[in-house]
């Protein structure tokens, strides 16, 4: 097993972050959280489970969060990979542990999941149509040949980790990284993954409608970008 | 119609601004231009409230108020863009800075963390 740091994002994760930090114990050796501003007690339930926490002093949003955590991994010389695992438990640790061996084993600098390769046949018909639309926004934005947008899991070489910088900080953060992905001209591959949608995670997820506030960040951002 | 034309342009320029907005030496100077020439213009107006209306006349519109709200109007959201720009840049500095208090205080468990790597374990064979 290569070695590879987890990144978790976390904001209110208290009842769950505990369990998806011991799992990911089993499979790899650092854990980072990203505490992003929690008014519960995600921190403590984080370090106690074996987790390092790195506390942000007030709630940054997301994106924020996954670049601190990116950070704080690349801070650690040992680290060749960096693994975004989200902290609500819909991933597999198990499936983590697969895309940073398929990265080694192909010499890959991104591997990205996907729900929609493969085993997830449980995605909400909502949620499936949104991120449809997502999905053919991303293939002619990024020209990425990809099959999902917005999914949490992702491995990044170091290499590919150190160029990635997110400036949007809240959720628009997942259609940045595959646009600055695209722009690096990495080696990218998907993976398929499992998705588990629990009523815990459908509470903690996005409103569809907010993929309107993301068009208009990514249309800001990029016009401002060619400035 | 000059007013239609000053009134596009105007809009234009404030969506221009949106997208390419940079606080550089220039539009400080140009920005504290504006303020001077309105502040002045302003001046006038007061003083010789019947330049107004004949400025309005001269360029297509029916009074002087109304000259003086289109104005208003594009003066506003220049206004709102600049601020958006400025309060945007501020939140960029902020998370950085909060950033890296955040890493600060988590550096102590930087060394652990890159022991804890490194260290040798047992092949999992599962």
């Amino acid at each position: 097993m290569p070695r590879a740091v987890v990144v978790v994002p976390m904001h209110n994760e208290a009842t769950v972050v505990a369990d998806v930090v011991t799992e990911l114990l089993t499979s790899f050796p650092v854990v980072v959280c990203v505490d992003d501003g929690s008014t519960d007690d995600s921190a403590a339930v984080a370090r106690a489970a074996g987790a390092v926490v790195v506390p942000h002093p007030t709630n940054l949003g997301q994106g924020a969060a996954l670049e601190t955590g990116i950070r704080f991994a690349l801070s650690l010389p040992a680290a060749e990979y960096v693994v975004t695992f989200d902290a609500d438990g819909q991933h597999d640790v198990a499936d983590a542990r697969a895309m940073v061996e398929r990265a080694a084993f192909r010499d890959l600098q991104v591997v990205l999941g996907s729900r929609f390769l493969g085993a997830s046949r449980e995605v909400p018909l909502a949620r499936r149509l949104l991120l449809s639309g997502a999905v053919r926004f991303t293939r002619r934005t990024t020209g990425l040949a990809l099959t999902d947008a917005h999914n949490g899991l992702r491995v990044l070489r170091r290499d590919a980790a150190e160029a990635v910088r997110l400036r949007l900080h809240g959720m628009s953060h997942a259609s940045e990284i595959l646009t600055l992905l695209a722009r690096g001209g990495f080696s990218v591959e998907e993976h398929p993954v499992t998705i588990r949608y629990t009523d815990y995670s459908r509470t903690k997820g996005q409103r569809g409608y907010n993929a309107l506030n993301i068009l208009f960040d990514l249309a800001v951002n990029r016009m401002r970008a060619a400035a | 119609m000059i007013i239609k034309v000053l009134l596009l342009a105007g809009l234009a320029a404030a969506a221009y601004t949106l997208m390419h907005g940079r606080r550089t030496a220039l539009s400080l100077l140009v920005r504290r231009a504006i303020a001077l020439l309105a502040l002045a213009t302003g001046g006038v107006a007061v003083l010789f409230p019947d330049l107004v209306t004949r400025v309005a006349h001269a360029v297509g519109v029916g009074r002087g108020t109304d000259l003086v709200v289109y104005l208003l109007c594009v003066a506003f959201l220049f206004t709102t863009i600049g601020l958006h720009l400025r309060l945007a840049a501020m939140h960029d500095k902020y998370v950085e800075l909060a950033r890296q208090v955040a890493l600060g205080a988590a550096r102590a468990d930087a060394p652990a963390a890159q022991a804890e790597i490194v260290r040798p374990r047992a092949v999992d064979i599962s």
